[in-house]
């Protein structure tokens, strides 16, 4: 594997100016194939999820998928793009065994979707349009896999094993057009868009969305051209870059590599490039060429799509509302700060938040226990914090007992934890484990006494009036009954034994 | 002749509705219906000098099938009331068709020994209806051809003369109808592969309007053009099969969702009185054989004096046609037969030298597995779709396509039924046009036009020519699901021949010779 000469990214930017496009596949999460009634299910044995048309035995026919439509449609309207009244596919040919047919149906001329946009959100709240040329739909390929070579790819293997379970799978591509001005933010904004992309058909509910099984995989296209030039460079192609993480890193690559080869007088060749996610570089692919000929043409086992404007409009109807407003409404409506609201995004917690308050709880709760206890314990568990099980009626019943005075918070965490351990309801736990705020003045006034006389200088700054010094003792009585105690009650009771007025 | 024989001889000449009707009063067995057609199969179809109709033999699944419906109609009762009419009726599937059970080949040696996982819609049905498969017909490799020499394992002869060819590609449904070996047998037409060999050997053979019959199962030539139909002696019995095989089926998205009209009812309206026969002008006359013309006007006559109305209608585009076919089919083709590469199934070839990657291995598979037709057609389909040719080739054909549709559209303002021959000449010698490819593709001159407007055809005998004997056909054409007519002049125009001729035309082709023996049947 050759190394190529890069430049620094710094560099890079001063002399030139990137153009990005990219294809995102979306793999729809459809119950059955775009073209048969085979399952579409991920992780199955390979070549069980396949029937006669998958395989591409003599005289079998495509029928079209028309949820797999549906959701193209939706996807479509969520980039704002246009829905075409009438559609086609068309095959896509090529002599290859990962598909079964050595042609690939898929639209072309005539994609279901067209001309769109979508506003991307940078880390530091710049908005960034990214235009939409088309979305398409297609049908995925065979996984193909090289056996006895030494990079796991065609080259050198000594055979290839081909699994026809992904074979027929639904796929939308989303292609946009060439994407200029991100200059030194091009690759965050790779990154940004290919996140906005993956978010939007995952809250569509069209796909899974998960980019580690390659529901969304991205080709980042990548040219560069002197600064104050408008034609573009030639671009190149890498393929399959499956993670957040991979496109913004792949992007900034290439742009590197790009300059150090125009800077070297070299032509940049048109081709395909792979990216390894190990030493984070690219490698020469195929030299792809505008020539290649895909002999396309409309697939005459297929009668034109139409989508009626009734249809589109009721689909439109059942959208769900967009993240981006959805975030922007939450915040506002929440009151968090810029930082706590990241915070929860990040932690992947909006959801829970948005139903903790729906049952009652008040957003400034909800975010102390699903970001104060939740996410912790979700992170050593290492599950996602829904994935736990808290119910939002519990952190409601929890707060409720808290604000009562029944519970303090450390009490209250401790029953949370009853709850996960599946002790029970809160009101369960509390009565099991004989959890409750300490409320008889007895206990709590010997518990008093002892703690001012262990710290006489604490008891004697109080009583001069230094009021706030009231905490080493509140604590000590906490300590001594073990938490149960209500500390408002015990800082009550403080006071007055020593004859201080409350301020 | 033992008595037996005499029945037996008698059993095969019936028409499917007269042995039907047999079966039904219990005169006759299905088993002895079967057995009776599987014997003249194995005398007539093996052999240096057999007909060679059918590839496969089903005997023993065809006369469990047959035992089936005996066992239901001697137990009487709700179960034989719901028996299909057709049930028991043996039939012959050509070889494009798949079918679970038997080998499918299309003709070529690139799928030689390989057996479908699944039934073809229509074989489905052939099953639901009760109807023992007597085996699989002979045809030109994936129905590319107009005379079954380009079939994979040699040419199907004519029953009329054993040196002539039986039309093509379904040369093979068509002659075992002829030859007595099936009362019925399924064809496809893409240019006319059931009509034509339908007139060079005497029987009747229909392409239904497009997406009327389901194209599931059946190994894609064209799929803008392919159509399946029936291959029967007379009309009734086309109109009968056209039912049991017709009508919507979800696998195949170009499958009509309203049913035609009754088709055998039409077949049994017995008048033409009325309606309006439109001879299309440029489908006679210069090109065609004069035997071919006489029997053409002969019919013209007949009609007429059965009340129709002749009318002339002009189709100036047809003469495009031929070319637009010649296009869209082996583009089509190119594309639908690209699966067949030698790594999931069929015959694979390795290459002799050289590095044993995927490219060669598919090229070795296809050098060696198709034969010249199939290779000439792929050929041109890909040329034809390449970048830079596609709009001059492929996007012209389709113009052409369009205005074959609009002349259609205005003959049948015109006329109800068009009517025109079915080929422009009787039967060739074998070999006689195999070099000559051009000549060979001019044969389906009159069937071609139907394909691309997707209009139904029925082909019929309409005598034999003057010169040579040999049988000459009439096509009659309808609008789109207007199948119905083109049973309801056929039912008429053939009882107006029958009754020139005083029976059937194929009463007059001569008795065929033993050729083969059971033995070289089953090795089949």
């Amino acid at each position: 594997m050759s190394t190529d000469t890069i430049l620094s990214f710094e560099e890079a930017m001063e002399k030139y100016d990137p153009v990005l496009g990219f294809e995102v596949h979306v793999e729809l999460n459809t119950k059955t194939k775009m073209f048969s009634s085979a399952p579409n299910v991920f992780g199955d044995e390979p070549n069980t999820n396949v029937n006669e048309v998958d395989l591409g035995m003599p005289g079998v026919l495509p029928v079209v998928n028309k949820t797999a439509i549906e959701s193209s449609i939706k996807i479509g309207l969520a980039l704002n793009c246009k829905i075409a009244e009438t559609c086609r596919f068309a095959r896509k040919q090529y002599f290859y065994p990962d598909t079964p047919k050595n042609f690939q149906t898929s639209q072309y001329d005539e994609p279901i979707a067209y001309d769109g946009y979508l506003d991307v959100e940078l880390e530091d709240g710049t908005v960034f349009r990214v235009e939409i040329e088309r979305a398409h739909m297609e049908e995925d390929a065979g996984k193909l896999t090289h056996m006895g070579g030494a990079t796991g790819r065609i080259q050198g293997a000594d055979f290839s094993l081909v699994d026809y379970n992904r074979a027929g799978v639904p796929l939308v591509e989303i292609v946009t057009k060439p994407i200029e001005g991100a200059g030194s933010r091009a690759p965050e904004l790779a990154k940004a868009y290919v996140a906005a992309v993956r978010e939007i058909v995952k809250n569509l509910g069209v796909s899974d969305a998960k980019m580690e099984r390659g529901n969304v995989r991205c080709d980042a296209n990548v040219s560069l051209r002197p600064h104050g030039r408008e034609r573009f460079g030639i671009r190149s192609e890498t393929k399959n870059v499956n993670s957040l993480r991979a496109v913004e890193h792949a992007v900034r690559y290439e742009i590197q590599r790009h300059a150090a080869v125009l800077d070297s007088g070299e032509p940049v060749i048109q081709e395909t490039r792979h990216w390894h996610e190990d030493t984070r570089t690219t490698t020469s692919g195929r030299a792809k060429s505008d020539a290649d000929d895909y002999r396309y043409f409309p697939e005459p086992d297929l009668v034109p799509m139409v989508a009626s404007r009734e249809w589109v409009e009721e689909l439109r109807a059942t959208l769900p509302e967009p993240p981006a407003e959805r975030r922007k409404r939450l915040k506002a409506d929440w009151g968090y700060s810029d930082l706590e609201f990241r915070d929860v995004v990040n932690a992947g917690v909006l959801d829970e938040i948005e139903e903790t308050i729906a049952a009652g709880a008040s957003a400034s709760v909800a975010r102390k226990w699903w970001m104060g206890e939740i996410v912790g314990r979700a992170k050593a568990a290492d599950v996602d914090p829904g994935q736990l099980g808290v119910q939002p009626a519990t952190i409601v019943e929890l707060a409720q007992m808290v604000e009562a005075g029944k519970i303090n918070n450390k009490m209250a965490a401790q029953v949370l934890d009853g709850v996960l351990a599946g002790e029970g309801t809160p009101a369960e736990i509390v009565e099991k484990r004989g959890l409750a705020v300490v409320s008889d003045d007895g206990p709590l006034l010997e518990a008093i006494d002892a703690a001012l006389a262990a710290q006489p200088d604490v008891a004697d700054k109080i009583r001069g009036g230094k009021v706030q010094a009231i905490g080493a003792i509140v604590g000590g009585v906490m300590k001594a009954t073990r938490g149960q105690a209500d500390a408002g009650r015990v800082r009550e009771l403080i006071l007055e034994k020593l004859g201080v007025t409350a301020q | 002749m033992t008595e037996q024989n005499t029945t037996a001889a008698g059993l095969i000449r019936l028409s499917a509705a007269a042995l039907a009707e047999k079966l039904r009063a219990g005169e006759v067995t299905a088993v002895e219906a079967t057995q009776a057609h599987l014997d003249r199969i194995a005398t007539v179809d093996g052999g240096e000098r057999g007909v060679n109709a059918f590839l496969h033999v089903n005997a023993e699944e065809a006369l469990a099938v047959a035992a089936e419906v005996d066992a239901i109609r001697a137990a009487g009762g709700a179960e034989a009331e719901a028996l299909h009419y057709l049930a028991g009726v043996p039939i012959a599937v050509k070889d494009l068709i798949v079918t679970v059970g038997q080998p499918t080949t299309a003709g070529s040696k690139i799928l030689e020994g390989w057996h479908s996982p699944y039934d073809a819609t229509v074989v489905e049905r052939l099953r639901a209806a009760k109807m023992p498969i007597l085996g699989k017909t002979n045809l030109d490799e994936f129905a590319m051809g107009s005379s079954t020499e380009h079939s994979a394992y040699g040419p199907t002869r004519n029953p009329w003369d054993l040196d002539r060819i039986p039309g093509g590609s379904g040369g093979g449904s068509a002659a075992a109808v002829a030859a007595f070996e099936a009362p019925l047998a399924l064809g496809t037409d893409t240019g006319g592969s059931i009509r034509q060999p339908g007139a060079v050997t005497g029987t009747v053979g229909v392409k239904p309007t497009y997406g009327s019959v389901s194209r599931y199962g059946a190994i894609a030539m064209a799929s803008s053009l392919d159509q399946i139909g029936p291959v029967t002696r007379t009309v009734l019995d086309s109109a009968l099969l056209h039912q049991v095989i017709g009508g919507h089926d979800p696998r195949d998205s170009t499958s009509l969702p309203e049913p035609l009209a009754d088709l055998v009812a039409a077949a049994k309206t017995g008048n033409v009185e009325g309606l309006r026969i439109g001879i299309i002008k440029e489908l006679h006359g210069e090109g065609y054989q004069a035997g071919v013309e006489n029997r053409f006007n002969e019919s013209l006559e007949l009609l007429k004096e059965a009340g129709a109305e002749i009318v002339e209608v002009s189709c100036p585009n047809f003469q495009y046609a031929l070319g637009a076919y010649y296009l869209i089919m082996p583009s089509e083709a190119s594309s639908n037969l690209a699966k067949f590469d030698g790594v999931r199934y069929g015959l694979r070839v390795l290459p002799e030298e050289g590095p044993m990657t995927i490219e060669r291995v598919m090229g070795a598979t296809r050098a060696a597995g198709f034969g010249d037709e199939v290779k000439r057609r792929i050929i041109l389909g890909t040329y034809a779709l390449s970048a830079g040719y596609y709009d001059a080739y492929y996007g012209s054909a389709q113009k052409v396509r369009t205005l074959v549709q609009r002349d259609f559209d205005a003959a049948f303002a015109k006329a109800d039924v068009l009517i025109s021959p079915t080929a422009p000449t009787t039967a060739f010698r074998l070999g006689e046009k195999l070099d000559d490819p051009l000549a060979m593709y001019l044969n389906d001159v009159a069937t071609i036009p139907a394909n691309l407007a997707g209009v139904p055809g029925l082909s019929l005998p309409g005598g034999l020519a003057d010169e040579d004997g040999l049988p000459v056909g009439i096509q009659l054409l309808a609008p789109a699901r207007e199948d119905a007519r083109l049973y309801r002049v056929g039912a008429v125009l053939e009882a107006l021949l029958e009754e020139k001729w005083g029976g059937p035309l194929l009463a007059q082709a001569p008795e065929l010779a033993t050729s083969g023996t059971l033995e070289t049947q089953e090795a089949k």
